[in-house]
C-alpha cells in the first residue's frame, strides 16, 4: 500500500506578497515583545531579526499556512486567560524519575527545580549562558533554525531566537542516567511565553528529554538540537499548549554520523497549535523518527503538523508517524516533506499520517511531500482518513464492553502506532496510561 | 433458555428480507444445530440475536430466559449471558488480549452488580482456562487476534467464552479455516463448558464439527426459516446426501 516511490519537483517556497499592514503588525509584535541586544548571542538575535524583518509574519496566502490561520500567532498579545482554571502541574510524567527544569511564564525558577547536576550532563540557562562571554551557546544560537529557513520560511522561529530571553542550554557528554524534563508553569494570566532551548550532544552522548507543562496565554518554544556522531535523543513533548492553547512549536535537529533522534509529541488539549519538526540527517547512517499522537476535540480546534526532513547523507532512515483523533468539528492538519538531496543514496524514508474522524464534522487535511535526487532510495508515504471500526466496536460490545469504554480502547489501538515510537517501555506505558485516563474522563463527560 | 418467535429480518439499507419467520426454541442444557446452504439467514440470526447494527426486525422476539432480546444493547445482551463466537474474530491493534478480556470480565461482572475481579485473581483464572485451550502466556501479552493464525483466533474465542461464562452459546461458522486438529481442540474446549445450565446454537455449513461438538437437536434452515428439525442422523443425512432431498422434501410439504 505505502510502497510508491516519487520523483517529483516542487517550486522554491516563497512567502505571500507583502502588505503594508503586514509590516505593521510585525512592528507591533516586536514592539510587545522587545528583542534583548546584550549577550552573548546578541549578533545571532541581530541576524534572526534580520531574517524575521526581510520575509515579514505570514499571512494566509503563503504556502505553508494555507491550512492554519496565523492571526493568533501574529496579533501583538495574546487574550489574558484565566488561571485559577490551571489545577497544578499535569500528572503526566509526576512519578518519574527525573531532573526537573521549571520555567515560570518562560523563566527559569531555580528554587522550583531539581538542582541542575547531573553525570555526563553540563545545564545552564539561556539568561546564564548570554552573560558569560566565550560561553559555546554564541556559536550554536540560532544556527539551526537560520538553516531551517529554507526552503521554507518559518517566521515565529526567527521571531523567538530573536526576542527569547530564557530557555535551557544543555550539553551532554555522556549518557544521562536519567531524562531531564523541562516543565512549564504559568504565573501571569496574560504572559505570552517565548522559551528557546539548546541542546548539544556530544560524541556517543545520550539523553532522554521530556518537556511538558502549561505555558501561558500563548506560547512559542523552539528547540535546537545538534546531535554529534553516535549520539542519541530522545524528546518526549506532550501537552504544552498552555492554558490559551495557542502556541507554535519547533524543534531544529541536525543528527550527525550514526546518531539518531527520536521525536514524539502527545497533545491533548490544543485548540490553535501549530508545532513544526525541522530535521537534517547531514552524516551516514543518521536516524530520525517524529511521531505524534493528538487528540482534538471541538470547535475551532486546529493542530498543525508541520515536518521536513532532509537526506543528505548515505543511508539515512526517517520515519514519520502521525495520528490524530477528530472530534465536534476539530480540525487536523499534517504537512509532511521528505527531501533526498543529491548523493544521499540508499535513504529509507517512511511517512504515514492518520485520522480517525469520529464524527461527521471533524475534518483532516494532509499534505504528503517528497522530493527527491537521488536515484537509489526508498521512499513511502500513505496518507488515510477514516472512522471508527464498526465490526471493531460490535466485536467489543459483544463481549459485554460498554459503548463508551470501546469507543476508548478502539482509539488507544488507533493511536498504538504512534506510541510504539516512544522507545523506553516505562515512558510509553506512562504516556499511554495518562492518555487513557484522559479519554475516560472525556467519555465520562 | 432462548425462544425465537416468527422472527422477521430485514436489511436496513437495502431493505432486502433475510429472515421469513424462525421459530426456535433452546432448552437449557441443550445444544442446537442450525444447517443450511449459503445464504439461508445462520450468520443473519446469530447477528441479530447479539445485536449488530444494520438489521431491522420487522415482526417477531427473541428472549433469553424471558428477557427481550432484542431492545437490549449488544452489551446487555452479553451481560444478560449471550455469548456469540465470531466467524471471523476481529483484530485489535494495540490493545492487549489480557486487557481486552479483564475489561470485558469486570464490565459485565459490572452490569450484573457483582464485584470486580481483582488482578491476581483474574490472571489466575485466565492462566488455568488458556492452558486447557493450549493458549500460551506469549498469545495472552499480543494485541487481539493480531498475527494469530486461523486456529489460534477461534481457540481466542473459546477463551473469551470460558472466562465470561455466558449462558447462551452461538457459534457462528467456528468450523470455518480449521484443520482438523485445530478443530478437535476447538470442539473440545465447547465440550468442556457444556451443562445443564448452559446452551448453545452451533451454526455450521458442515456436519464434520458435529461429530465433535454432538447436538440435541439439528435444524435445517432455508431461505429466512427452519424447514425441518430433527436428530443428529439429521446432519448425517445431509452429509451423505447434501442439502437437495431435505429442500425438495420441505418444499412439498
Amino acid at each position: 500500500m505505502l510502497e510508491a516511490v516519487k520523483t517529483q519537483q516542487t517550486p522554491v517556497i516563497e512567502g505571500a506578497p507583502r502588505s503594508a499592514r503586514a509590516d505593521v503588525q510585525l512592528d507591533a509584535r516586536l514592539a510587545a515583545a522587545p528583542a534583548p541586544m546584550t549577550g552573548v548571542t546578541a549578533p545571532a538575535r541581530a541576524d534572526a531579526l534580520a531574517r524575521l524583518k526581510e520575509q515579514g509574519l505570514p499571512g494566509p496566502r503563503h504556502e505553508y499556512w494555507r491550512y492554519t490561520d496565523p492571526a493568533p500567532f501574529n496579533a501583538a498579545r495574546p487574550a489574558p486567560v484565566a488561571l485559577e482554571a490551571v489545577a497544578g502541574d499535569p500528572k503526566l510524567f509526576a512519578d518519574v524519575d527525573k531532573l526537573r527544569l521549571v520555567f515560570v511564564d518562560g523563566r527559569f525558577d531555580a528554587a522550583a527545580s531539581d538542582d541542575p547536576a547531573l553525570a555526563g550532563v553540563e545545564i545552564t540557562t539561556l539568561a546564564q549562558a548570554d552573560a558569560q562571554p566565550g560561553h559555546w551557546v554564541a556559536e550554536a544560537y540560532g544556527v539551526l533554525e537560520a538553516q531551517g529557513q529554507k526552503p521554507v520560511r518559518r517566521a515565529f522561529a526567527a521571531l523567538n531566537t530573536a526576542v527569547a530571553t530564557d530557555g535551557a542550554v544543555i550539553r551532554v557528554t555522556g549518557k544521562a542516567d536519567r531524562p531531564v524534563q523541562i516543565l512549564y508553569r504559568p504565573s501571569d494570566a496574560g504572559a505570552d511565553v517565548i522559551v528557546h532551548h539548546v541542546l548539544r550532544l556530544e560524541e556517543g552522548a545520550e539523553l532522554t528529554l521530556l518537556e511538558n507543562g502549561l505555558l501561558g496565554a500563548r506560547g512559542n518554544v523552539v528547540i535546537e538540537a545538534d546531535l554529534a556522531p553516535g549520539a542519541k535523543l530522545h524528546h518526549i513533548a506532550a501537552p504544552r499548549a498552555g492554558v490559551a492553547r495557542i502556541a507554535t512549536t519547533h524543534l531544529f535537529a541536525r543528527v550527525a554520523e550514526a546518531a539518531s533522534l527520536k521525536s514524539f509529541e502527545l497533545s491533548v488539549d490544543g485548540r490553535h497549535m501549530r508545532s513544526e519538526s525541522v530535521v537534517e540527517l547531514a552524516g551516514d547512517d543518521a536516524v530520525a523518527h517524529v511521531a505524534a499522537a493528538v487528540l482534538g476535540d471541538g470547535d475551532n480546534l486546529r493542530h498543525d503538523d508541520t515536518v521536513f526532513i532532509t537526506h543528505g547523507a548515505l543511508r539515512g532512515e526517517s520515519r514519520q508517524v502521525f495520528k490524530k483523533v477528530l472530534k465536534n468539528g476539530a480540525t487536523g492538519v499534517f504537512q509532511g516533506k521528505i527531501l533526498v538531496r543529491p548523493g544521499a543514496q540508499k535513504t529509507d524514508g517512511y511517512q504515514i499520517s492518520q485520522a480517525l474522524l469520529l464524527d461527521e464534522d471533524s475534518q483532516f487535511l494532509a499534505k504528503p511531500e517528497l522530493e527527491i535526487y537521488a536515484d537509489d532510495v526508498k521512499c513511502s508515504h500513505g496518507s488515510t482518513t477514516g472512522a471508527l471500526d464498526e465490526t471493531a466496536l460490535f466485536y467489543l460490545r459483544s463481549r459485554g464492553v460498554p459503548r463508551e469504554r470501546a469507543i476508548v480502547l478502539l482509539v488507544l489501538s488507533f493511536l498504538a502506532d504512534a506510541l510504539e515510537e516512544v522507545e523506553d517501555e516505562d515512558l510509553r506505558a506512562e504516556i499511554a496510561g495518562r492518555l487513557e485516563d484522559w479519554l475516560t474522563a472525556k467519555a465520562q463527560g | 433458555m432462548l425462544e425465537i418467535k416468527n422472527l422477521h429480518v430485514q436489511l436496513e439499507e437495502e431493505g432486502k428480507q433475510i429472515l421469513k419467520g424462525v421459530t426456535l426454541t433452546v432448552p437449557a442444557g441443550e445444544v442446537h444445530a442450525i444447517m443450511g446452504p449459503n445464504g439461508s439467514g445462520k450468520s443473519t440470526t446469530s447477528y441479530v440475536l447479539s445485536g449488530r447494527e444494520g438489521y431491522e426486525v420487522t415482526e417477531g422476539s427473541a428472549t433469553l430466559d424471558g428477557r427481550d432480546l432484542l431492545e437490549m444493547e449488544p452489551e446487555e445482551r452479553a451481560a444478560a449471558g449471550l455469548f456469540l463466537a465470531f466467524q471471523y474474530p476481529v483484530e485489535i491493534p494495540g490493545v492487549g488480549n489480557m486487557t481486552f478480556l479483564r475489561t470485558a470480565v469486570n464490565a459485565q461482572r459490572k452490569a450484573r452488580g457483582e464485584e470486580e475481579l481483582s488482578a491476581g485473581d483474574f490472571l489466575k483464572l485466565v492462566r488455568e482456562k488458556a492452558k486447557a485451550l493450549d493458549i500460551d502466556a506469549e498469545m495472552l501479552k499480543r494485541p487481539v487476534n493480531v498475527g494469530f493464525s486461523g486456529g489460534e483466533k477461534k481457540r481466542n474465542e473459546i477463551l473469551q467464552m470460558a472466562m465470561l461464562e455466558p449462558r447462551m452459546c452461538i457459534l457462528d461458522e467456528t468450523d470455518s479455516g480449521l484443520d482438523v486438529d485445530a478443530m478437535r481442540l476447538v470442539a473440545e474446549g465447547v465440550n468442556a463448558l457444556r451443562s445443564p445450565e448452559r446452551s448453545f446454537l452451533v451454526i455450521t455449513h458442515y456436519q464434520r464439527l458435529l461429530d465433535h461438538i454432538v447436538p440435541d437437536v439439528v435444524h435445517i434452515m432455508h431461505d429466512g426459516r427452519i424447514v425441518k428439525s430433527g436428530g443428529p442422523e439429521l446432519a448425517l443425512e445431509v452429509e451423505r446426501n447434501g442439502y437437495g432431498d431435505i429442500l425438495a422434501e420441505a418444499a412439498d410439504a
